[in-house]
């Protein structure tokens, strides 16, 4: 069941405050969400001024400087810094994005605090750092991976015309960092049984695929009331998608391969 | 004993979006029609039992409050009709680029409030409001 407030030891509470440094003119200042496993606190937001005359010029930047320079206990997930590994996706400035392509500049309209906090209506294991396991369980459950029973010679390739492999345009970009599905009120009241629009989207990149072979069984898979049409083309995932994909149009076209088989 | 993990905020702190607010906006009114159904049946059923009887829905509709429920009611039709043909579209695989997106969803909003503005002005001139 949707539950729309946040249960009472998810309440937020305002934290502490990091004035800048005396004489530093270009501040900005990160209001970011804290929770620690090792203290018995809620969970509450501290506020950090940074001094962007020294600060590169993207959220994660700015994120990395607090750890460095202000308070090293602030935890997140970061590695590429250049939007391919999908680790340090949060909600920044109110939507989901990677922290290292979101520019502070971008924020609140450049002026207004910048507003971090971790992927939302997900647990939360410290910080800014959500539990991602139930949601790597649901990539795992679509089975990503080519089903192919023709056999081929151990030397050859399974060949793909150019026309065919322009389909998986789209989707094989995705780095499953999770920013569309925790984007989706759906996903949010009902990610127990709903896939949500990550896993689908990676699950059409099979059904996509004129090499895969499991094009029925995937589909059976899929045809029930939940996993695939909690979708109610909210769109939302679209809208937030760092690397500019589509995940509600792969799903449209998985609920229109389900209808036309039926004809 | 390790303290139990909370739940990251959602509602809370997630910006609204055109796209979210237009679908929550058709459920919505897809209540509030339901609502209005039975209310239809009333008026079907005065109008059938003869004319003292739609007298008595005469004096409940002309009510000034009513009559505001019913202009809330007829946007909320020609909303959900409007937003139900843009599923459609969707159901059969086209307008899912963003731009589009917005597009249609401005164009729903502005012929949900043109419909409604039309069923007004109708009823208006035949002396029914």
């Amino acid at each position: 069941m949707a539950e729309f407030t946040l249960p009472k030891n998810s309440k937020i509470k305002q934290g502490k405050h990091f004035p800048a440094a005396e004489g530093t003119s270009n501040v900005r200042t990160f209001s970011v969400y804290r929770w620690s496993p090792d203290d018995d606190q809620n969970p509450h937001i501290d506020t950090y001024e940074v001094d962007m005359d020294n600060c590169g010029p993207m959220v994660l930047d700015a994120l990395l400087k607090i750890k460095n320079e202000i308070d090293p206990s602030l935890t997140f997930r970061r590695s590429c810094r250049e939007g391919i590994c999908g680790s340090c996706a949060m909600n920044i400035d109110g939507t989901n994005t990677l922290a290292c392509t979101k520019s502070v500049e971008e924020c609140g309209g450049g002026k207004k605090d910048v507003k971090v906090y971790p992927l939302p209506h997900m647990s939360v294991i410290k910080d800014l750092v959500p539990d991602m396991t139930h949601f790597y369980a649901q990539y795992a459950s679509v089975e990503p991976w080519l089903k192919a029973k023709t056999p081929v010679s151990q030397s050859a390739e399974r060949l793909q015309s150019k026309e065919d492999r322009e389909k998986l345009d789209g989707l094989y970009e995705c780095i499953l960092c999770a920013c569309c599905s925790t984007s989706c009120p759906s996903y949010w009241w009902n990610s127990d049984k709903y896939l949500g629009p990550a896993i689908l989207l990676q699950s059409y990149r099979w059904l996509a695929d004129s090499r895969d072979e499991a094009k029925g069984e995937r589909l059976d898979a899929l045809e029930d009331p939940f996993k695939l049409y909690r979708c109610h083309t909210i769109m939302n995932c679209t809208n937030t998608c760092p690397k500019g994909l589509n995940p509600g149009k792969a799903i449209g076209e998985i609920k229109k391969m389900i209808a036309e088989r039926s004809l | 004993m390790q303290k139990e993990r909370p739940l990251s905020p959602h509602l809370q702190v997630y910006r609204p979006q055109m796209t979210s607010l237009l679908s929550i906006a058709h459920r919505g009114c897809g209540v509030v029609l339901s609502f209005f159904t039975p209310v239809l049946v009333f008026w079907l059923v005065s109008l059938a039992s003869g004319p003292q009887s739609y007298e008595a829905w005469q004096s409940f509709a002309s009510n000034g409050f009513v009559k505001l429920l019913f202009l809330g009611w007829t946007f909320a039709l020609f909303y959900h009709l409007s937003n139900g043909i843009r599923h459609l579209f969707w159901d059969a695989g086209h307008g899912f680029e963003m731009q589009s997106l917005y597009r249609s969803g401005y164009m729903v909003v502005a012929s949900a409030v043109i419909l409604t503005v039309i069923t007004v002005v109708f009823a208006i001139s035949k002396g029914g409001v």
